[in-house]
C-alpha cells in the first residue's frame, strides 16, 4: 500500500486472480474506488510457437497453429490452410468450403456462449453463467460428432477438410439450432430488461468511434461503436462469397453494446448454419496437396469470433515454412484497455477486461524492436502513403480503398 | 438448583447454542442445495457444511508478518460470541425466549451490529490491499443499511407498545390482523437482512471476482471456521427474528408451534435464496443509492403509519 | 417489448427446481455416450506396415515410434505411443498410405506412474 499524500492505493490484479482465466498482470492505482492509472502486463503465455513452426513441416505446423487458441482454433487453422493453398495454387472443392463455414459458425456460437457466461460470472450473476454453459454443451456435442473432439477439432487439412458428415448429423444440427434459438432469444430478453445486469453493464468501458480507430480495435469492440468491421462482409473468403451475412452493429460503444452485438451475432450464425446445411453441395472434400510448397508469401485475414485474424506465411520451396506470423484479434484490442479502465471504478475492472473477450494465449508474440541510424518511425497516415507508393511501383493502385 | 439446571439446558442445548449450530448447518445446506438446483446443478450432499467446518478446524493458521496477531485472533471469537449471545433473546418457538426483558430488542440490534465491525477490523488489521478495500466496503454498506433495518424492526414495536420481543410476539398473536399493517416493513426488513448477511445482490464487500473474498482474504484454519460459523448462526438468528416479529401465527401447543417455526423459517429462507439466485451483484454506489432512495423512505412511512394507528387505538 | 425490472429469471429458476440436473457422469457406470468418430486411442495393425515412417515424420509431438524388431525381409513391426505427448490429432492415421493405423473411442488415459504412459499399440 503506497501513500503519497493523495491516498493512492496500488492493487495488483493478477497474475493469479479469480477473475482472470489466464495469467496477466494489471497494476491498478486507486483513489478510493476510482481508477486513476492502469498498467497492462501481458506476456505470461508466450510459448515461442512462431519459432517452433519454422523447424517443423507444414503438416506438423497445422496442428501447432490450431492450438494457438482453444476457443478460436478453427479460424486459425482455416487461415493457415488458406495461406498454404494460395502459395501452392490449390482450389478447394465447394463442399469443403461449406463444411469449413459450418464449423466456423458453430465455433462462433460456442465462443459467444462462453463469453456470455464469463461476463455474467464477472458481475456476480452466476445463474446465467450456469445456463449459458449448459447450452454450450449442446454445441460442443455437435462439434464432437463432426470433428472428433470438443475443442481443437482438426477438421481442416491442406486442400480441403478431413471429415465428411451425413444426413444424421445434419438433422442433429438443425434440431440443436432450433432449440438454441429459443434460448438465445430468452437471453436477449433478459439482457435488455434485467435492471441489476444493465446497471453493471451500461456506460462501462466506453470506447468511442474515434478511439476505436485511434487504438485499432477489431471485432465486436469495433462493431459496438458503429464501425462495420466484419471480414465476412468487407472481404469475403471461402464460401462467404456466396452466402449473405448480415453483420450486426450497435451505437452504444460500451460493454452493454458489445453484449448485445454478440447475442445478435449468435442468432445470425444460426441462420447461416441453416442456409449452409440446406444448400450443401455434393462432391469430394479435399484435393491432394504437395509436400513441398513453392516459394512465395501469403497474407490471409479471416473473421474469428473475437475479430480480424491475420496470418502471414513465407515459404521457400522446402517442406518447412520460412516464417509464420499470427496476428490474433486480441492483440489489437489490448491497446485501448488503458483508456477504458482509467476513470472507471474498481468494480468495473473485471467486466471491462472481459468485455473485449481477451484470449491471452492468442496475444502473446515476441516482437524485436531495433533502433539505430537506419530506422524511422511512421504514423498511421505515413504508413498508408508508403504502402500505396510501394504497390504503385508493382503496378497496382489501391489508393481508392477506404480506411 | 433445578431452575439453574433448567436454565443451563435451555441455554446450551435447546433452544440454545447446540440447536443454533445444528440448525445453522441445515440452513446452509438447504441454501446451497436449492441454489444449485435452481441452476440445473446437483449441489452438495447434506453433510457438506459440517465437513467444511471440520476440515477448516484441522488446518494450520498462518498469520501474515505485518498483521496485528492479537486482533487477528480475537475478531472471529468476538463476532461469533456476539451472534450466539443475541440468539438467546429471540423466541424460537412459543412466545418466550430463553431470556427476555423489556428493551431486549435494542440489545439484539446492538449485538447484531458487532459482526460487521469485527469483519471490518479483521480486514483492516490484515494489512492486505484486498482486505482493506473489502473492509471499507463493509463499513460503507453497514452505514447504509443500518437505518432502514433499525426502523423497519422498530416499527412493529411501536404498534405493539412494548420493547420486549417476546411480549411483542404475544401481542401479535393475540391480535393477528395487526400483523398485516406491518407488510411494507416486512419487505424492507427482508432486503435489509440480505444486505446484512452480505449475500447477493449485496455481496460487494466479498466480491470474489474483484477483491478475492474481501476482508477475510488472509484468514484460514480455525479462525476462518469461526467466521463461517458466525455467518451461519447469523442466518439462523435473522430468520428467527423475522418470523418472530412479522409472522406471528401460533397455536399454543408445543409441538405444533415447533413445526410452525420450522415452516416459517424455511419460507423466509426460500425468499432469501430466490433473491440470491435471480439478481446480479450490485455496485457499492448503487447499493448506497438504492438503500437511501428506496428502502429508507418506505421504512419511515411505516413508522409514521404505525404511530398514527397507535394513536387511534 | 417487456418491462424493465429485476429478477427476470425467476420463473425459469423455479421451473429448474423440478427438472433433473444437467450434470453428466464422466467415466464409469452411467456415463454419457461418446460420439462415434471421437478421436481416442490409436490402434495399430502391423500386418501391412512397410516401415516408411511417414507417420512418425508427420507427428507434431514425436509421440509415435515404429520399431522393426526383425530384418528388412522378415519384418516384425511394433508401435509404441507416448500417450502423455500424443495430442490425438490423428494426422498419423491420415498420413499412412497402407491404412495400418486407426483410432478408437477409448478415452481412459489416466495413469499413476509416468513410466506407464508409454504404451505399446
Amino acid at each position: 500500500m503506497s501513500d503519497n499524500g493523495k491516498n493512492l492505493v496500488v492493487i495488483p490484479i493478477g497474475p493469479q486472480h479469480p477473475s482472470l482465466d489466464e495469467p496477466g498482470c494489471f497494476t491498478i492505482t486507486l483513489e478510493g474506488e476510482k481508477v486513476v492509472n492502469a498498467i497492462i502486463g501481458v506476456g505470461y503465455n508466450h510459448r515461442g510457437l512462431e519459432k517452433a513452426c519454422e523447424s517443423r513441416n507444414y503438416y506438423q505446423d497445422l496442428y501447432i497453429i490450431e492450438r494457438v487458441c482453444g476457443i478460436c482454433s478453427h479460424t486459425h487453422s482455416t487461415a493457415f490452410c488458406m495461406a498454404v493453398e494460395e502459395l501452392a495454387g490449390l482450389t478447394v472443392p465447394p463442399r469443403a468450403e461449406y463444411i469449413r463455414v459450418i464449423v466456423a459458425e458453430l465455433e462462433r456460437l460456442h465462443s459467444h456462449l462462453l463469453w456470455l457466461g464469463i461476463a455474467c460470472h464477472e458481475i456476480g450473476y452466476d445463474t446465467m453463467f450456469m445456463y449459458t454453459w449448459r447450452n454450450r454443451e449442446k454445441v460442443l456435442d455437435i462439434l464432437a460428432a463432426i470433428g472428433g473432439n470438443r475443442v481443437n477439432y482438426g477438421v481442416n487439412t491442406f486442400g480441403g477438410v478431413r471429415r465428411d458428415f451425413d444426413g444424421t448429423i445434419s438433422s442433429a444440427i438443425l434440431k440443436t439450432a432450433d432449440a438454441l434459438e429459443d434460448e438465445i432469444k430468452h437471453y436477449l430478453d433478459i439482457a435488455t430488461t434485467e435492471t441489476t445486469l444493465m446497471s453493471r453493464l451500461v456506460g462501462i468501458g466506453r470506447l468511442s468511434r474515434e478511439d476505436v480507430i485511434k487504438f485499432g480495435a477489431v471485432g465486436p469492440v469495433a462493431r459496438a461503436a458503429g464501425i462495420m468491421d466484419d471480414i465476412r462482409v468487407v472481404e469475403p473468403y471461402g464460401a462467404y462469397k456466396e452466402i449473405e451475412v448480415h453483420a450486426v452493429t450497435d451505437t452504444r460503444a460500451d460493454v452493454y453494446g458489445r453484449t448485445v452485438v454478440r447475442i445478435l451475432e449468435m442468432l445470425e450464425s444460426l441462420n447461416i448454419i441453416r442456409y449452409c446445411i440446406k444448400n450443401l453441395p455434393d462432391g469430394i472434400i479435399a484435393v491432394k496437396a504437395p509436400r513441398r510448397v513453392p516459394a512465395g508469401e501469403a497474407i490471409i485475414r479471416v473473421e474469428a469470433p473475437r475479430g480480424e485474424d491475420i496470418h502471414y506465411v513465407r515459404a521457400n520451396g522446402t517442406d518447412m515454412p520460412d516464417r509464420v506470423r499470427v496476428r490474433a484479434p486480441s492483440e489489437a484490442n489490448w491497446h485501448g484497455m488503458k483508456h477504458m479502465l482509467e476513470g472507471g471504478y474498481l468494480a468495473d475492472v473485471p467486466i471491462t477486461i472481459a468485455a473485449i473477450d481477451p484470449c491471452y494465449s492468442c496475444t502473446d508474440r515476441a516482437v524485436v524492436i531495433r533502433s539505430g541510424n537506419d530506422t524511422e518511425i511512421m504514423d498511421w497516415m505515413g504508413l498508408r502513403e508508403y504502402s500505396i507508393n510501394w504497390y504503385k511501383k508493382q503496378g497496382v493502385d489501391i489508393s481508392a480503398l477506404k480506411l | 438448583m433445578l431452575v439453574f439446571l433448567e436454565m443451563l439446558r435451555k441455554t446450551l442445548i435447546f433452544p440454545g447454542f447446540l440447536f443454533m449450530f445444528i440448525y445453522g448447518f441445515l440452513l446452509q445446506f438447504l441454501d446451497r442445495k436449492i441454489y444449485a438446483r435452481m441452476q440445473n446443478r446437483v449441489g452438495p450432499p447434506w453433510y457438506q457444511p459440517l465437513a467444511d467446518i471440520l476440515k477448516l478446524i484441522g488446518k494450520k493458521v498462518i498469520i501474515p508478518e505485518d498483521a496485528d496477531a492479537k486482533m487477528f485472533r480475537i475478531m472471529p471469537i468476538v463476532s461469533f460470541s456476539a451472534v450466539a449471545c443475541a440468539f438467546l433473546y429471540v423466541p424460537v418457538f412459543g412466545m418466550h425466549a430463553v431470556f427476555s426483558f423489556s428493551g431486549d430488542i435494542v440489545i439484539v440490534l446492538y449485538l447484531l451490529a458487532i459482526p460487521p465491525l469485527a469483519l471490518f477490523l479483521a480486514g483492516w488489521y490484515s494489512r492486505n490491499v484486498y482486505a482493506t478495500i473489502g473492509a471499507s466496503r463493509v463499513l460503507t454498506q453497514m452505514f447504509v443499511y443500518e437505518v432502514p433495518l433499525f426502523i423497519s424492526l422498530l416499527a412493529p414495536t411501536i404498534l405493539a407498545g412494548t420493547w420486549s420481543i417476546s411480549e411483542m410476539t404475544a401481542y401479535y398473536m393475540a391480535h393477528p390482523l395487526y400483523a398485516l399493517i406491518n407488510i411494507p416493513a416486512m419487505f424492507t426488513a427482508l432486503i435489509a437482512f440480505q444486505c446484512k448477511l452480505e449475500r447477493a445482490p449485496f455481496d460487494s464487500p466479498a466480491a470474489e471476482t474483484e477483491i478475492v473474498s474481501g476482508p477475510l482474504v488472509e484468514y484460514g484454519g480455525r479462525l476462518l471456521a469461526f467466521f463461517i460459523m458466525a455467518s451461519n448462526c447469523e442466518l439462523v438468528l435473522l430468520v428467527s427474528l423475522f418470523s418472530a416479529i412479522f409472522l406471528p401465527f401460533m397455536t399454543g401447543m408445543v409441538w405444533v408451534d415447533l413445526l410452525l417455526y420450522f415452516v416459517k423459517t424455511l419460507v423466509t429462507l426460500s425468499l432469501m435464496i430466490l433473491l440470491r439466485t435471480t439478481m446480479a451483484r450490485l455496485d457499492i454506489n448503487h447499493i448506497v443509492s438504492f438503500c437511501w432512495k428506496r428502502l429508507a423512505p418506505v421504512a419511515l412511512g411505516q413508522v409514521i403509519l404505525n404511530l398514527l394507528i397507535r394513536g387511534i387505538l | 417489448m417487456a418491462k424493465i425490472g429485476a429478477g427476470k429469471i425467476t420463473v425459469e429458476a423455479i421451473k429448474n427446481l423440478f427438472h433433473k440436473p444437467a450434470t453428466m457422469k464422466y467415466l464409469g457406470k452411467g456415463t454419457a455416450k461418446i460420439e462415434i468418430k471421437y478421436r481416442g486411442r490409436i490402434q495399430y495393425d502391423p500386418a501391412n506396415c512397410i516401415d516408411c515412417l511417414l507417420c512418425m515424420r508427420d507427428c507434431p509431438t514425436g509421440a509415435l515410434q515404429i520399431i522393426n524388431k526383425g530384418t528388412k525381409e522378415n519384418r516384425e513391426m511394433k508401435a509404441v505411443l507416448n500417450i502423455g505427448h500424443c495430442i490425438f490429432c490423428c494426422q498419423c492415421v491420415d498420413s499412412c498410405n497402407k491404412k495400418c493405423l486407426t483410432y478408437s473411442q477409448d478415452i481412459d488415459f489416466a495413469r499413476t506412474n509416468k513410466a506407464d504412459l508409454t504404451v505399446e499399440l
